[in-house]
């Protein structure tokens, strides 16, 4: 018996996250399917002159390596992607990123709701979007965007967060599908992968 | 708010193409739509429609358009394992065979990857056999570029790239405090010619040892891209450096198989066929 009412209609998932957060994304790539075959694009805030290090850390755990993109990359199956220090990363009509300098956002570069927004508008219902911890608003925007275009929105259980800034800001401005613990979204990723089989 | 549409976006292109002559047409699209955005807040424009009447009828708002549709975020030694690679390798490779290292600044913005250079090539001791030439689109940012003034709080962010750049001063030797601001040294760029080009219309001007374009095609789709570096080809000596930025590639671009990779990791290239 299946919990969501899930199909393989789904283009990517996208992930938001900052303080806290690290342990819930270590989680999640160490525990999805070997065969996961739907992008996840994640968006982290990071330290923004250390340009290495983060996605060597992400990838240790993670059954998928982790890519930073480089700008005009296309978007591919069974990959994981994670926006680079000190870059904005944006999803272009055409399924690939483009990365960008423009001025910090909720005094972040990467910022979350452009990646989240810049994906919602690009895959629209065909789009998951997910916010983890995190101690500021960055990225609530970007999930009511994704709302908006009628894509699915899951924030973590504040109650689980080690700091609920993030998601109670994202619940406070739009609707969410789900309220999920860490373990559900591992549950519900996995489930949702065994549709594209 | 409504999203701008691409058909919006296409509208606002053409009126500047026709009337003021600078293509926008392939820039990417999804930054350049934030751009467009920022400038509808900015000027308190209520929609896009207003805007594109605006730019029709008032071509002194299209100089503060064009300062405000181009992104002048930089930083001084951004990447400062870049900068040390060319201050380690790159530079003194183009020594052993010139007198004279020539350098173009593509998009060169505010300025501040010239002083960057210039302080990196006094330090070296060959800052005087060096020709630098920095060119923009727009000439509101190159009299920035030129005046060498920049504010007390991107100097931390610079001062701190500095250091770890490991430069054998400080950042502070080359700049004085003038009623709050950091006025750099203007000896640095005495020599630096700064001049209005924009790398989609402009033709290719002169050949250089060293082309740097960083962070500045980001801006531009796909087949932009593939244009402009060609012109970059074309401006290169046999055997000259092209640096673009730390997240850009050359792989999907139809010159790469004209460039080797020297550092791929700091993104320099080099020409070896014509």
């Amino acid at each position: 018996m299946n919990k969501y009412d899930l199909s393989n209609r789904y283009k990517a998932i996208v992930i938001g996250g900052s303080a806290g957060s690290f342990q819930g994304i270590t989680r999640i790539l160490s525990s999805i399917s070997p065969d996961f075959n739907i992008p996840i694009i994640m968006c982290l805030h990071r330290l923004k002159h250390v340009r290495n290090g983060f996605v060597e850390a992400l990838s240790l755990k993670s059954v998928i390596s982790v890519t930073e993109p480089y700008d005009k990359e296309p978007i591919k199956k069974g990959k994981v992607y994670l926006a680079p220090s000190n870059y904005h990363m944006s999803i272009e009509l055409g399924n690939y990123f483009s990365l960008s300098t423009e001025d910090m956002v909720n005094n972040s570069r990467p910022a979350i709701d452009i990646t989240l927004g810049t994906s919602g508008y690009v895959y629209r219902d065909k789009l998951i979007g997910i916010l983890l911890s995190g101690a500021n608003k960055d990225g609530a925007l970007g999930m009511k965007n994704i709302k908006n275009k009628g894509g699915m929105t899951i924030v973590q259980d504040p109650k689980e967060c080690m700091i609920d800034t993030m998601p109670s800001a994202a619940i406070n401005v739009t609707e969410i599908d789900y309220v999920m613990k860490v373990n559900e979204i591992i549950s519900f990723l996995n489930e949702l992968n065994s549709h594209y089989k | 708010m409504a999203d701008i549409e691409i058909a919006d976006i296409k509208k606002i292109a053409e009126v500047v193409k026709r009337k003021y002559n600078y293509d926008f047409t392939n820039y990417a699209m999804s930054s350049f739509k934030r751009r467009i955005q920022r400038i509808l807040d900015y000027f308190k424009i209520s929609s896009v429609d207003a805007l594109i009447k605006r730019l029709s009828d008032d071509a002194s708002f299209f100089e503060e358009f064009l300062v405000e549709i181009t992104v002048n975020v930089t930083e001084m030694f951004r990447d400062p394992s870049f900068w040390r690679v060319l201050r380690d390798d790159i530079i003194p490779a183009i020594m052993l065979n010139h007198d004279k290292i020539r350098i173009w600044h593509a998009g060169c913005s505010s300025g501040e990857e010239v002083f960057s250079m210039a302080i990196m090539l006094r330090e070296l001791g060959v800052l005087q056999n060096s020709q630098l030439i920095a060119t923009d689109l727009d000439k509101e940012i190159l009299k920035r570029a030129k005046s060498g003034k920049y504010s007390l709080k991107n100097m931390e962010l610079n001062e701190k790239n500095y250091i770890r750049f490991q430069g054998n001063s400080s950042l502070k030797d080359y700049y004085s405090e003038q009623k709050g601001v950091a006025v750099m040294d203007p000896s640095l760029v005495e020599n630096v010619s700064f001049r209005e080009h924009d790398l989609v219309k402009g033709e290719v001007f002169n050949k250089f040892d060293l082309v740097l374009c960083r962070n500045v095609m980001i801006y531009f789709n796909q087949s932009l891209q593939n244009e402009v570096l060609k012109k970059f080809h074309e401006s290169l000596f046999k055997f000259g450096y092209l640096i673009i930025g730390s997240k850009e590639s050359l792989i999907w671009c139809d010159i790469a198989n004209k460039f080797i990779v020297v550092n791929n990791e700091e993104k320099i290239y080099k020409k070896f066929k014509d």
